[in-house]
């Protein structure tokens, strides 16, 4: 424990060039404890003037331990550590470990179950993308976006609330399909959101697409070709910002995504206005399959039947005396899983999100780990950063939509 | 011919110096512009449109600790940043106070491991907890009047 602590300026000299030891150069920290760090990420820039010549991106500081301690869970009580990985995906956080789990010990999943999946992770990926558009523009000085953004989010995380309880850490998705059925007042609710949030996406573009003191700030700054981009295994809205069409949902559909309609945006420009322009366009993709996903609701059951590794509904158990075993049995002990290793991955409102698990013939994992598209984003900060001014660092930040927690994990 | 003439009969209000001083202190408490993790989305929920904690007096976000007069540590404090917690705290003013947000802060919560820190109060003295994981904004909003009120009794001779 005592060994953990913060790196100082001087031990990272070796990363920076030789004019920064001259003196001809400057080293400025910025972070932990910055309004424009998206959380607790430190960055040593190191300044010629005002041009940024190197950025030295510290990371850590959120380090959690979670794949450590899902070690010490079984399977099911583990997934609650998932959800607080990057809070602002929490149900995509479940979904793809769930989706591990599943393919892990061979699970099927209920079609309304896989319906539900799809209008939370959607739902979510707005809401994610609703809070980027907000601090992001606070970062450029842009006040009141910030307000409509999170107006437009607490109904999602109304609903959040309706089916779990829970307004962000929801844990609603489960191995085998989700918790409990969604009540009668889901639906209108969903139907609600996805009526006006067409609206809203234009109220947004409306005061941002053509406001001159937006363009200025995000046009040119922080660009990133399609090649850097593959280089550095980047994903998500900065690819796709860059005129890379990669969404995995597309690519490897999941929990029946090539059943939806709809498009992969993307924008050429590889620059800050370009995953802005991607992110909103996203939002109305997001918008469209919840509304297909929300006709083709079926009726049915919601969690899979397989008493194997699903615990049975409380009905059930009074009545059954091998449901209250199994009941017993899940809750005390959890299922088995056999001695291999999966691998699930997800698109995430920021890119790739993939799990491994493997599993050593108990109820517990024996490792997990998360690939998340923050720690692998946040490479590209040297180069985004590069030759730009220190006010266009935030903006840059902000374009790339880091969740510290998602990176240091 | 003076100032009385033109505002007028005014009275007298008779108070004391604890009072008018705590209540000043309470309607216009700037937080520390800081966040950690899951708990300060909630708080930036608090500040948003819907929950508005400017009705408060408590809209200035001060991104610098000498400016501010309220620590709300909003999420997990890992072995790395717990220093520069510290720093940050010692950096703010005189009164300062501080608001444990959600489980993580207040015990370590869920995450009861090597890499966090088992409640913030084992780095900085905690004036208030707000249970939840994350609370609220409106948890957060009860947490902060809860605060308000203890400071509105405090008296003159602890503030040397």
């Amino acid at each position: 424990m005592t060994n953990i602590r913060e790196v100082t300026v001087d031990e990272l000299r070796h990363l920076v060039s030789d004019r920064a030891m001259t003196g001809e150069t400057m080293l400025l920290n910025m972070g932990p404890q910055h309004p424009s760090t998206h959380g607790v990420l430190r960055l040593l820039l190191e300044l010629d003037g005002e041009i940024v010549v190197n950025c030295i991106p510290d990371i850590g500081f959120l380090h959690t331990g979670v794949e450590k301690n899902m070690e010490a869970k079984t399977y099911q009580k583990a997934e609650v550590m998932t959800d607080r990985l990057d809070y602002m995906n929490s149900v995509g956080n479940n979904l793809v470990y769930c989706l591990a789990v599943e393919k892990l010990v061979g699970l099927d999943v209920p079609v309304r179950a896989q319906v539900l999946r799809v209008i939370l992770t959607e739902l979510q990926r707005i809401s994610s993308h609703l809070l980027w558009l907000g601090t992001s523009c606070l970062d450029l000085a842009a006040m009141s976006v910030f307000l409509y953004a999170m107006r437009e989010r607490e109904m999602i995380l109304g609903v959040m609330e309706m089916i779990s309880g829970q307004r962000m850490m929801t844990t609603y998705i489960r191995p085998g399909g989700v918790w409990r059925d969604v009540p009668s007042e889901f639906v209108p609710a969903v139907q609600e959101i996805v009526n006006v949030m067409p609206g809203r996406i234009a109220e947004y573009e409306s005061m941002l697409t053509k406001n001159m003191l937006f363009t200025e700030r995000t046009q040119g700054i922080g660009v990133i070709s399609a090649e850097d981009c593959a280089r550095y295994g980047l994903s998500g809205p900065v690819i796709r910002g860059a005129g890379v069409a990669f969404d995995l949902r597309k690519a490897r559909p999941y929990s029946g995504y090539e059943q939806y309609d709809f498009e992969v945006p993307t924008y050429d420009t590889g620059d800050i206005f370009g995953r802005y322009m991607v992110r909103m366009e996203e939002m109305r993709q997001s918008v469209r399959i919840v509304r297909q996903a929300l006709s083709r609701l079926p009726a049915g059951p919601v969690l899979s039947d397989n008493r194997k590794f699903v615990p049975p509904p409380r009905s059930e158990i009074g009545v059954s005396m091998e449901a209250l075993i199994h009941h017993f049995k899940l809750w005390t002990e959890g299922f088995n899983a056999p001695r291999e290793s999966v691998f699930a991955t997800t698109e995430s409102p920021r890119g790739i999100l993939g799990v491994f698990l493997e599993g050593d013939g108990g109820p517990k994992p024996y490792r997990v780990h998360y690939v998340t598209p923050s720690f692998v984003n946040l490479q590209s900060m040297p180069l985004l950063t590069r030759q730009h001014f220190v006010a266009d660092v935030v903006g840059i930040i902000g374009s790339i939509d880091i969740v510290l927690g998602d990176a240091d994990r | 011919m003076g100032l009385e003439e033109k505002t007028g009969n005014m009275g007298v209000v008779t108070t004391t110096l604890e009072t008018v001083v705590n209540w000043s202190r309470t309607n216009s408490m700037w937080p520390l512009l800081f966040g950690l993790a899951c708990c300060a989305i909630e708080m930036m929920g608090a500040q948003a449109s819907n929950y508005d904690l400017s009705r408060f007096g408590m809209e200035l976000n001060r991104a610098s600790p000498r400016q501010s007069d309220l620590m709300i540590v909003a999420g997990r404090v890992s072995r790395k940043m717990a220093p520069v917690l510290r720093q940050l705290y010692d950096q703010m003013p005189d009164p300062k106070w501080v608001l444990a947000m959600g489980d993580c802060a207040s015990c370590g919560g869920v995450f009861n491991n090597y890499a966090i820190v088992q409640g913030v109060d084992e780095v900085v003295p905690v004036d208030v907890y707000v249970s939840g994981c994350p609370p609220r904004p409106e948890g957060l909003i009860h947490g902060i009047l809860t605060l308000h009120e203890k400071v509105k009794k405090e008296k003159i001779t602890h503030w040397a």
